[in-house]
């Protein structure tokens, strides 16, 4: 049973993190209203859990929770999603320096839709590598995953990226 | 990838991620490696790119407070069934009403100071991109700690403590004078690998918000604490975990 003192040690240790809670989800669920929903639940679940916390990194804590959240919203809202597997093979390395040719259309709504097109695992580990800053020791924590998958993970998605931007901006140049 | 090294083995170098003896290696290798050469500006390039276009998205402030709402939903909930469960021996009183007005009070500043030292974390970061533009990042370039710090001297009314950490893989760059919060403040730049680390050191001041925590926001980690009647932030791309890493070099 949580007491008085333990809502404020969350509100200290775990509601500072809420905008990287928010950011995690918006990526994972790719969708701002839904994304809202999952962060709400996942917070009350960590709130519920907060005697399970034993210290540490409270960030990658909170982190892995709305991760799980995710995954459990997903996996009911949208099965297909995460049948979607890294298939190398299929996207060809294209030729065209992306830097030439960059800059011409919003370069953010570009970024985003790229980062949107990314298989969930993928983006995933992009999204708390890039945007959250994660170690990745923490992410190992918050995805559940071993430290050699994180790093393959990694530099697969960073080229699938990197290919996609390439192929878009050689499209628009087109 | 042709080479001995592994694709992985790029990124972890990128991401501050090798220990420092294969760290090293790969460095030696880099020099005569074209493959990785290009692996890693890419690496970089895609990096910077990602970082410029504020990809990060913020909790809206209505999510803020339906978060807010239901937190105190929830605690009211558990209270109610404590004392529930203790009705024969707790009798509501002037004393329970009072405390729970105390308690609300404290729910409140903690609200309002979290408010206000989430403000001073973002005008920190503000100020960390703002010093990695060109020419904005040292006012004084050294890697000696008996220049950066009489630098200061006379340019503050306070002296920040000045240490090299080369040997610990956190070498001291330069220093520059800042703002944040309306006053001056040192800042003091370290680098690790391809990252940079801003360190700002001002005095803890008895009215003003006090920083202590870590968390991260646009894919920059900070990590604030105070000591002795110093407060201290460092700011940086670099991983968390190189931050905690530096914090105890500093060990104030």
């Amino acid at each position: 049973m949580l007491g008085p003192q333990d809502r404020i040690r969350f509100e200290q240790l775990v509601l500072p993190h809420l905008d990287s809670a928010a950011n995690l989800a918006r990526w994972l669920v790719r969708n701002r209203a839904d994304s809202e929903d999952v962060v709400q639940e996942a917070m009350l679940r960590a709130y519920r859990f907060f005697d399970r916390f034993h210290g540490g990194d409270a960030r990658a804590w909170l982190l892995q929770i709305v991760r799980n959240t995710c995954y459990t919203w997903l996996e009911k809202n949208r099965p297909a999603e995460l049948m979607t597997e890294f298939n190398e093979e299929v996207h060809q390395q294209p030729s065209i320096n992306p830097e030439a040719l960059a800059g011409q259309a919003d370069e953010r709504q570009r970024l985003m839709r790229a980062l949107e097109s990314l298989p969930a695992r993928a983006r995933e580990v992009l999204v708390l590598r890039e945007l959250e800053g994660c170690s990745y020791k923490e992410i190992v924590q918050i995805a559940g995953i071993p430290i050699g998958t994180v790093m393959s993970t990694l530099a697969r998605a960073r080229a699938r990226l990197q290919r996609t931007l390439t192929a878009a901006t050689a499209k628009e140049a087109s | 990838m042709n080479c001995e090294f592994s694709e992985t083995t790029v990124h972890g170098y990128f991401d501050g991620e090798l220990d420092a003896v294969r760290s090293a290696e790969f460095e030696r290798h880099l020099e005569s490696c074209g493959e990785c050469q290009a692996e890693l500006r890419e690496t970089e390039s895609l990096h910077e790119r990602l970082q410029q276009s504020n990809l990060f998205e913020q909790a809206s402030p209505q999510l803020r407070d339906r978060i807010h709402k239901q937190i105190v939903r929830e605690a009211n909930a558990s209270g109610a069934k404590i004392s529930k469960a203790r009705k024969l021996f707790f009798v509501p009183s002037f004393a329970a009403l009072a405390a729970a007005a105390v308690l609300l009070l404290a729910g409140f500043l903690v609200f309002q100071s979290h408010n206000q030292s989430a403000r001073i974390t973002t005008e920190l970061i503000d100020a960390h991109v703002r010093s990695l533009q060109p020419g904005h990042l040292t006012d004084v370039l050294s890697s000696d700690q008996h220049t950066v710090k009489p630098w200061f001297d006379g340019k503050l009314d306070f002296i920040p403590p000045v240490s090299d950490f080369s040997q610990q893989g956190f070498p001291l760059v330069g220093g520059r004078l800042d703002i944040v919060d309306g006053h001056n403040v040192a800042a003091l730049v370290y680098a690790r690998r391809k990252h940079f680390i801003n360190l700002f050191v001002w005095p803890y001041r008895e009215k003003g918000t006090s920083l202590a925590g870590s968390g991260s926001h646009q894919g920059y980690n900070w990590l604030t604490w105070q000591s002795g009647e110093m407060q201290f932030c460092l700011i940086s791309d670099a991983s968390a975990t190189d931050l905690r890493e530096l914090k105890d070099l500093i060990g104030q």
